[in-house]
């Protein structure tokens, strides 16, 4: 294990180069383009253990690696924004298909009027695509999450998308700590597909299928990707005990307070008040739910309103799709108020898609939790913990009127 | 080249089944039993949305005999790249045996031409290890004939009720000027020659492209009966030439080099336009002598051009 202080770009090249994969396609798009770039220089000093394939669109990279894992390859490649909506016809291919895919996308706002900067749209719109999609708020998080989304995505024959804010994380230079390669090779042995494109195997694959046989095939990843919540949780705990490093859950409570879970970047790892982690009579009031890079921030907030005579907490959204109803709802006492702060918009719809999340994932949850949320930090929007706290007290109005 | 190999010499291996959807007298199935006889069975198909896939048979059942990856309209140089890429390591990793299997897309004119072409020129820019198959029907046949960049002058189509205004892109050509090691065009009705130039493709390592000139009953309005008969007729009146070109050298292939030569007087034009009923309303315009002397020119300009660049 070795601390490294690099860009939340590099903490995720350095993993790709480790996870053995086999087969990388890309192509250009800030600010997802500096992985490419790394990943091309492992390439030339001979580094990687797959091809790099440099294609012409974004279209042809999720088509050529989707068709690249269906010959049982582990295959890996990194987008942001526009380029993740031009792929998403394959998106669909490659879930329907069963090919697990592992791609980071690095979070940024989508055109029109054009913007570099970072916000969940591009991620939310492609909710549909049978993709399971990690969030990261932390270089260490997004190190450690290719490893898991292998592991997940292998196992499920689901691909996995892992999200992280754009120049916020990707161009950040902040701590992380590596593995050694034995480790690594433990917990990731080589992919064993069931089934190869190859004439061993045999097989026609994705013709046309009448209602009944298309209809059982997407009912089963639509459970599929349901029971990959289990799944995510064992491979989040076998992470843990292979390497010693606590891992954030699917959905990551701080204490009252704001600092435990830890995002790594607020200072607050492991200064948790051991009084407020024990629960009990400090048990905030007020828990604050967001996904991405401004979970740092929710923990600064959720410190002050505490110091401001408002209990409380942050909530750290890791798991987007499979969405973790029930872990969400364990984690909220009954009578407490759930404040969302989105970094997308649900056109339509008063602020964005984890709010919608929340509500529905609460609703039968018989805990009379009062809900509200807006959307902040669109376009990259700066967050201050100022202009946070501002609109959750806003919002904490709402949910009295 | 002369055309020499006899059917009956060709092996007796099938890649396709008896039970296909396709309509009777598709030339698809015709060009795919060549294709499956040239390469054997060590070999991995990929299709795009065409005839060849709607025909395949309903899942769980297909009526091809080899691996193959449906994938989506504008996917196949890109999806053919990946197969192939990831097959080279894979091997080479020992984690599949070798020698690796032929990878190569069989894929219609609208694959190739219009949706497709991006990702096809892209992969014969990287010389990917694969074989591009268009099988060129000149219409967009499978959602019931609409226009593609492969329809020629004057062809009705449900898109150009009224017969095309523009003419066709010189695809062949537009791959040649890629330089990859092999680029030929083949037709259905000179099956012998279309089985060597895949047995050339199959030695060559990179990317190959070869275009089955291939004439489509119910999109150009021809009875069942006579696919090889028209398919014939076209070659013949040089409305479709037969070349190819290794590593950028052209070499225009028999009957097509007695026309370009002048060594052999063209077949009627308009007797191939008037058994097609595509062209239809082209036959009943008043202005149709004029039209048919502007399409014999264009013919006549194309073999001139292909004889000159098969001499540099």
């Amino acid at each position: 294990m070795s601390r490294e202080i690099a860009t939340g770009n590099t903490a995720c090249a350095l993993a790709v180069k480790a996870a053995n994969v086999d087969f990388i396609a890309v192509y250009p798009i800030t600010p997802q383009t500096t992985i490419s770039e790394k990943l091309a220089d492992y390439a030339a000093a001979g580094e990687l253990t797959g091809k790099y394939l440099t294609v012409e669109s974004e279209h042809s990279v999720m088509s050529a690696v989707a068709a690249a894992a269906a010959t049982g390859a582990r295959t890996f490649t990194a987008t942001s924004s526009q380029g993740l909506l031009y792929m998403h016809e394959i998106l669909h291919y490659a879930a329907g298909g069963r090919l697990p895919v592992v791609m980071v996308n690095v979070n940024r706002a989508v055109c029109a009027p054009w913007c570099l900067y970072a916000d969940h749209q591009d991620s939310v719109s492609q909710r549909d695509t049978g993709w399971l999609q990690f969030y990261c708020a932390s270089h260490q998080e997004i190190y450690d999450s290719i490893f898991l989304a292998y592991k997940v995505a292998e196992q499920m024959e689901i691909p996995v998308m892992i999200n992280y804010d754009g120049f916020l994380l990707s161009h950040s230079m902040l701590p992380f700590e590596t593995l050694e390669q034995e480790v690594i090779d433990s917990y990731l042995p080589a992919r064993q597909p069931a089934w190869r494109l190859h004439p061993q195997w045999g097989g026609t694959f994705s013709n046309v299928a009448g209602a009944a046989e298309y209809a059982a095939y997407r009912h089963k990843l639509a459970q599929d990707t349901l029971e990959a919540l289990p799944v995510i949780k064992a491979a989040i705990a076998e992470y843990e005990e292979l390497t010693g490093r606590p891992q954030p859950g699917l959905v990551q409570a701080g204490s009252k307070g704001g600092q435990a879970g830890g995002t790594g970047r607020t200072g607050g790892e492991g200064q948790a008040d051991s009084e407020s982690q024990t629960g009990g009579e400090s048990q905030a009031e007020v828990y604050l739910l967001s996904m991405g890079s401004m979970a740092a921030e929710m923990e600064l907030a959720a410190a002050e309103l505490t110091k401001q005579g408002i209990p409380a907490a942050a909530l750290k959204l890791r798991i987007y799709r499979p969405f973790p109803a029930e872990e969400l709802a364990a984690l909220l006492p009954a009578g407490s108020t759930l404040i969302v702060l989105d970094r997308n918009l649900a056109y339509g719809h008063s602020g964005g898609a984890l709010l919608m999340e929340a509500r529905s994932a609460l609703y039968n949850s018989g805990k009379n939790i009062k809900i509200a949320g807006s959307a902040v930090g669109i376009g990259g929007q700066d967050l201050p913990v100022s202009l946070l706290i501002e609109e959750i007290r806003r919002l904490l109005e709402v949910t009295k009127s | 080249m002369s055309i020499s190999a006899k059917l009956t010499d060709m092996p007796d291996h099938e890649l396709i089944q008896r039970g296909t959807g396709a309509c009777a007298g598709c030339p698809s199935p015709m060009g795919l039993r060549i294709v499956g006889k040239a390469l054997g069975p060590d070999a991995i198909m990929v299709m795009t949305p065409s005839c060849a896939v709607a025909s395949i048979g309903m899942m769980p059942k297909s009526c091809y005999d080899v691996p193959v990856l449906n994938v989506c309209f504008a996917s196949a140089g890109a999806s053919a790249a990946g197969i192939s890429g990831a097959l080279d390591v894979q091997i080479a990793k020992g984690v599949i045996a070798g020698p690796k299997p032929v990878v190569f897309n069989w894929v219609g004119d609208g694959g190739t031409y219009d949706i497709g072409f991006q990702g096809v020129s892209a992969a014969a820019e990287r010389n990917d290890d694969f074989i591009h198959f268009c099988y060129n029907n000149e219409a967009y046949s499978n959602t019931g004939v609409q226009r593609s960049g492969a329809t020629p002058l004057h062809a009705a189509t449900t898109t150009t009720p009224a017969g095309k205004s523009e003419g066709k892109k010189s695809m062949p050509l537009l791959m040649l000027d890629h330089a990859p090691a092999y680029v030929a065009t083949a037709s259905i009705a000179y099956p012998q020659d279309f089985y060597k130039k895949i047995a050339k493709a199959k030695d060559i390592k990179g990317f190959r492209y070869i275009e089955l000139h291939a004439p489509c009953g119910p999109g150009w309005k021809f009875p069942a009966s006579e696919t090889v008969e028209i398919g014939r007729m076209a070659v013949k009146t040089g409305a479709w030439a037969l070349w190819e070109a290794e590593n950028g050298a052209l070499t225009i292939n028999a009957p097509t080099l007695q026309l370009a030569e002048g060594k052999t007087k063209p077949s009627s034009l308009e007797d191939y336009l008037k058994v097609q009923g595509r062209f239809a309303g082209l036959m009943k315009d008043a202005a149709k002598e004029q039209a048919i002397a502007v399409m014999a020119q264009g013919i006549e300009k194309e073999l001139a051009d292909l004889l000159a660049r098969s001499k540099r």
